[in-house]
């Protein structure tokens, strides 16, 4: 019996999908049987960021009414045997299921997948609830602008009445020179605001918009900065504990000096 | 005239410097109260009860007054237009009432994140083990205390109580209100003074005001409750 986790956010635009497609990739990678759902449905993504949509057949709400089977409507990933995709449906809106038909789904689903990877639409209605309704943990993303932090906290207190483990957090795009300067939040005071266990750092990095224009998510790259903090994140899932990144960029000889030195 | 000496007994008019009082037997009938009263009120036709303005305080005694009652009794009291009712007092109140009364006393402790968007609203005095998120409200119908960063909006005496204070370990609120009062925050906070404080209405300038914490035994000192 697998496990399910609902990444969400609240505010849109923050990566959940982005996320999502990346922590199944990098899952994946493990080795772990992974099925992504998209509960986005009308502003389908994730089949896109996977390079999935022209495979697509029946879709989430095809399977809730029973259309199809569950299995006629899975994808499988191009690049992995263990990696499938239930998308979204693209011509109906979210009131089209009820929370009631994705949390059976996602059940029969965690028969077969270690992982059942749930992306979350934006916003607190119907789309939510039905997201969050098969999940048993849940992962919020946020990215370090004041707006992004507040509607984490209200999706933090709305899943507090739902039953999942308390939420982790994933701090997205942190572009360091802004915070450094004081020009960003930083991380450590969106933590002490969200007060959840912060799971991971995710640098703005151009890499992953070049990947997801390919279909391809960034986690398959060997060394871009992103791509190793989403598969840092994914062996922090499996339950390794791997420190964060560092995020300072490489501080060239001189700087190297210095910290020998004890100057910086 | 034997009948008119009993009645004397359940309604006594006292006449003191502040007005005056009614007391009403409180082993009769209610009918008999407001019969007799009545036939008082109309029969007396003395200085005392047709003079000029006079406040009225009636007291009732160990009998309860329904709000069906309550209104009789004005009705009755009208007759005489020179008499005003103050208030009406009674030794007794019911189950439900006493158990408001309760609840307005007690201090409720609660540990948790008031999180944007949600609202903690309680009868009593609020402890809070915890910060208020920006965009989280807390509500008291008595003080409010929070053992943590108050970030958020906090509503003290929410329901007219404009003795109570609300105290907070870091004070950042985005709203601060006492019963119908509101303050505003100012726009930015400075980074410095994480001093304990407690916001109040004060009694010269009737609107909020902010102070350390060691100011609070002088500023309200009916919060402490040993003698």
């Amino acid at each position: 019996m697998g496990e399910a986790i609902v990444i969400t956010s609240g505010k849109g635009g923050v990566g959940k999908t982005t996320t999502s497609a990346n922590l199944g990739t990098a899952l994946a990678l493990s080795g772990k049987k992974v099925c992504l759902v998209d509960t986005d449905i009308g502003l389908r993504n994730l089949d896109v960021l996977m390079g999935l949509e022209n495979r697509i057949i029946y879709d989430l709400v095809d399977v809730a009414e029973e259309r199809c089977k569950l299995n006629q409507a899975l994808i499988k990933d191009k690049r992995f045997e263990c990696l499938y995709l239930l998308p979204a449906a693209q011509t109906k809106d979210k009131s089209s299921i009820q929370p009631e038909q994705v949390k059976k789904i996602v059940q029969e689903l965690k028969q077969d997948y270690d992982y059942v990877i749930i992306d979350c639409p934006a916003g607190i209605e119907q789309g939510f609830k039905n997201a969050v309704a098969g999940a048993d943990k849940a992962i919020v993303v946020t990215n370090p602008e004041i707006s992004s932090v507040r509607d984490a906290d209200r999706i933090i207190g709305l899943l507090e009445q739902e039953e999942v483990e308390a939420p982790k957090l994933i701090v997205n795009r942190l572009r360091n020179h802004l915070a450094k300067s004081g020009d960003m939040l930083e991380v450590d005071e969106i933590v002490s605001v969200l007060s959840i266990e912060l799971l991971g750092v995710v640098i703005d990095d151009e890499n992953v918009i070049k990947a997801a224009n390919k279909g391809e998510p960034v986690a398959m790259q060997p060394d871009s900065k992103a791509s190793i903090a989403y598969r840092n994140i994914a062996r922090r899932i499996l339950g390794e504990s791997v420190p964060l990144l560092s995020l300072e960029e490489e501080k060239g000889f001189f700087g190297k000096i210095k910290t020998l030195l004890g100057m910086k | 005239m034997g009948m008119a000496q009993k009645l004397q007994h359940n309604v006594t008019i006292k006449g003191t410097k502040d007005g005056l009082i009614l007391l009403l037997d409180d082993t009769c009938s209610f009918e008999k109260i407001i019969e007799e009263l009545f036939d008082k009120l109309t029969a007396d036709s003395g200085q005392l009860l047709n003079g000029p303005v006079i406040s009225v305080k009636v007291k009732t005694g160990n009998r309860y007054i329904t709000a069906d009652q309550e209104h009789k009794l004005r009705e009755v009291l009208k007759n005489k237009e020179n008499l005003i009712i103050e208030r009406i007092e009674s030794d007794v109140i019911t189950k439900t009432e006493a158990e408001e009364l309760r609840k307005d006393a007690q201090v409720v402790t609660v540990s948790k994140i008031v999180r944007s968007g949600q609202v903690l609203d309680i009868k009593g005095d609020l402890l809070l083990i915890g910060d208020v998120n920006p965009g989280g409200t807390v509500m008291a119908t008595g003080n409010i205390y929070v053992l943590g960063i108050l970030k958020g909006i906090a509503h003290s005496g929410s329901s007219g109580n404009e003795d109570t204070i609300i105290a907070a370990s870091v004070m950042k609120p985005s709203q601060l209100r006492i019963a119908n009062h509101i303050n505003r925050a100012p726009d930015s906070y400075p980074d410095f003074g994480n001093e304990m404080e407690f916001a109040y209405i004060s009694s010269e300038e009737e609107q909020i005001r902010i102070d350390r914490i060691s100011a609070v035994h002088r500023l309200k000192p009916q919060l402490n409750s040993l003698v």
